[in-house]
C-alpha cells in the first residue's frame, strides 16, 4: 500500500520513485497545493475511497499520507 | 503614433507544427483538411476536420498536464514567435509587455471529458485540473509564465472574432505607448465529441470539403491550432536590431446588433471602414482581403456585398482569397492563423489562395484567388474576422519595406 502511494506522488512529481520514501516529507518533496489535489484524486480512484478537505489539509509527509489512507480503507470494510 | 511593428511569428496548425511548414502549404495551396482523428466520427455526420497531426506535447515540455490542448497550441505557437522575433523579456522588459489572446471556447476537450465522467460514467468526481486547464484564459496566463511576462494578461472570447479582437487589442496598446511588446494572437482546440455534435446541429458544417465563394460549397471544415504574433514599437525593434516581418496599420470593430448567427454586410462593412479609418488608408490602396470566407452559402455571399459596402470600386479589383480552405476555422483562433497567413503574403509577396474552389458564384463575384497562390507585391492586405453574435472585427497589416 505504501509503496502504491510513493509510486503514485512520484509520477506526479516526475521524479524517480526511489526519490520518495517513507519519511519525505512534502515540503522536501517540493509538493504544492496543485500536486497535492492531483494525488488526491489518483489516491481516491486507486482505493476507491474519499478523502475529506479537512482530512487532506492535516497531511504533511508520506507517513500520516499513507496511514490516512489505511483509516479509510479500514473505514469501509465492516468491523 | 509609434508604429506598431511584427517581429516574430509562430503558428501550429493543420498545416504544420510551425510558420515555416503552414507557410510552405499555404503557398501551394495544400489543404490540411482530412477525416476525423481524434476521436470516432462514425455517429456525426460529417466526416473531415482540419487537426493538428503528430502533436506530442511532451516534445515542448510543456506543463502539460495542466493545459488543455487549446492552452499548449498557444504555449507552443507562443514560443516560436518569440524565438523568431529575437526578443529577450528582462524583468525590466517583462513589466512593460503584454500577452493578449483570444479563443472562443477555451478547454472544450477537458470539460467534455469531465461530462463524459460525470454524466456518461456516473462517477462523482472529475480531475482536479479541469477548472484550470477549462479556462479561457489558461493559453494566456502558460504564455505569461513561460516568459515572465507581468503587464496585461488576459483574453478575449467572441467567438470567431476573438483573436482579431485580441490583436486590435494588443496594437492599440503598443500604439499608445502603454506597452513596449505584445505576445498576441489566439488559439482553439474544438475536437472533442460534445462541441462536435454542438456544430453538426448548427447544419453549418460541410459533409465533404470548405470551398469558400465556389459555387457548390457546402459549409465550414472545423479547424484547430494558433497563431501568435510579437508587436512591438518600431522604435523599440529597431533598437535591438530586429529583422521588421510587417506592420499593423489599422483596427476597427463592430457590432450587427441584429440576429444571433445571421451575418450583416452592414455591420461587417463598418468594421472595415473602421479599421481603414483607424490606419489612415482609402480603399484604393487595400490590395488583398483575406477573407472571414467561412465557406458557408450565408457567410460568403454576405461577406461579398460587406467588401462591396467598404471598398466601393476597388471591390472589383481587391484580390480575395480565404485559407480557412486550408487550415479550416479554427475559431476562436482562425483571425490569428490568418494574420500568419497574411504577413507571410505581404512579405513573400506571394497571395495565398482559396484552395477546393470549382465554379465561380455570381453571388461572390469578386477577384477570388482560386487554388494557386499568386504572385503579387501588395501593401496593404485586410484580414476579416465575423463571429456568431455578429461582432466584426477587422486588422489591416502592412509590408514592412
Amino acid at each position: 500500500m505504501a509503496s502504491k502511494v510513493i509510486e503514485i506522488i512520484a509520477k506526479q512529481k516526475r521524479i524517480p520513485s526511489d526519490q520518495v520514501t517513507i519519511d519525505s516529507t512534502f515540503q522536501e518533496l517540493g509538493l504544492d497545493s496543485l500536486d497535492a489535489v492531483n494525488i488526491l484524486f489518483e489516491l481516491e480512484g486507486e482505493f476507491n475511497i474519499s478523502i475529506s478537505d479537512e482530512e487532506a489539509r492535516k497531511i504533511k509527509d508520506v507517513r500520516q499520507m499513507v496511514q490516512g489512507v489505511n483509516a479509510l480503507i479500514a473505514e469501509k470494510k465492516p468491523a | 503614433m509609434p508604429r506598431v511593428v511584427i517581429t516574430g511569428l509562430g503558428m501550429i496548425s493543420a498545416l504544420g507544427r510551425n510558420v515555416p511548414e503552414s507557410w510552405a502549404s499555404l503557398a501551394e495551396g495544400r489543404p490540411g483538411i482530412g477525416p476525423i482523428e481524434a476521436l470516432d466520427a462514425s455517429n456525426l455526420k460529417f466526416k473531415n476536420g482540419a487537426e493538428v497531426r503528430d502533436f506530442n506535447p511532451e516534445e515542448y515540455s510543456l506543463k502539460a498536464d495542466y493545459l488543455d490542448r487549446f492552452a499548449q497550441f498557444a504555449a507552443v505557437a507562443a514560443r516560436e514567435a518569440v524565438k523568431s522575433s529575437g526578443v529577450t523579456f528582462t524583468p525590466e522588459l517583462g513589466v512593460r509587455s503584454a500577452v493578449i489572446t483570444g479563443s472562443c471556447v477555451g478547454g472544450q476537450n477537458t470539460q467534455d471529458t469531465g461530462f463524459v465522467e460525470l454524466y456518461g460514467k456516473k462517477n462523482p468526481r472529475v480531475n482536479p485540473m479541469t477548472i484550470p486547464r477549462t479556462m479561457a484564459n489558461a493559453g494566456a496566463s502558460a504564455i505569461s509564465t513561460d516568459f515572465g511576462i507581468r503587464g496585461p494578461v488576459y483574453t478575449i472570447s467572441t467567438a470567431c472574432s476573438s483573436s482579431n479582437h485580441a490583436m486590435g487589442q494588443a496594437f492599440w496598446l503598443v500604439r499608445s505607448g502603454a506597452i513596449e511588446v505584445a505576445i498576441t494572437g489566439g488559439s482553439e482546440a474544438p475536437f472533442s465529441y460534445g462541441s462536435l455534435k454542438a456544430w453538426e446541429a448548427m447544419r453549418v458544417v460541410s459533409p465533404e470539403m470548405c470551398r469558400p465563394f465556389s459555387r457548390d460549397r457546402k459549409g465550414l471544415i472545423l479547424g484547430e491550432g494558433a497563431g501568435m504574433l510579437v508587436l512591438e514599437s518600431m522604435e523599440h525593434a529597431q533598437a535591438r536590431g530586429a529583422e521588421i516581418l510587417g506592420e499593423i496599420v489599422g483596427f476597427g470593430m463592430s457590432s450587427d446588433a441584429g440576429h444571433i448567427t445571421k451575418p450583416s454586410a452592414e455591420g461587417a462593412a463598418m468594421a472595415m471602414e473602421a479599421a481603414m479609418r483607424d490606419a489612415q488608408v482609402s480603399p484604393m490602396e487595400i490590395g488583398y482581403i483575406n477573407a472571414h470566407g467561412t465557406g458557408t452559402a450565408l457567410n460568403d455571399a454576405t461577406e461579398t456585398q460587406a467588401i462591396k459596402l467598404a471598398l466601393g470600386p476597388q471591390a472589383k479589383n481587391v484580390a480575395v482569397s480565404s485559407t480557412k480552405s486550408m487550415h479550416g476555422h479554427a475559431l476562436g483562433g482562425a483571425g490569428a492563423l490568418e494574420a500568419v497567413a497574411t504577413v507571410m503574403a505581404l512579405k513573400n509577396g506571394v497571395l495565398p489562395p482559396t484552395a477546393n474552389f470549382n465554379e465561380p458564384d455570381p453571388e461572390c463575384d469578386l477577384d477570388v484567388i482560386a487554388n494557386c497562390a499568386r504572385q503579387q507585391q501588395v501593401e496593404y492586405a485586410m484580414s476579416n474576422s465575423f463571429a456568431f453574435g455578429g461582432l466584426n472585427a477587422v486588422v489591416v497589416f502592412r509590408a514592412f519595406r
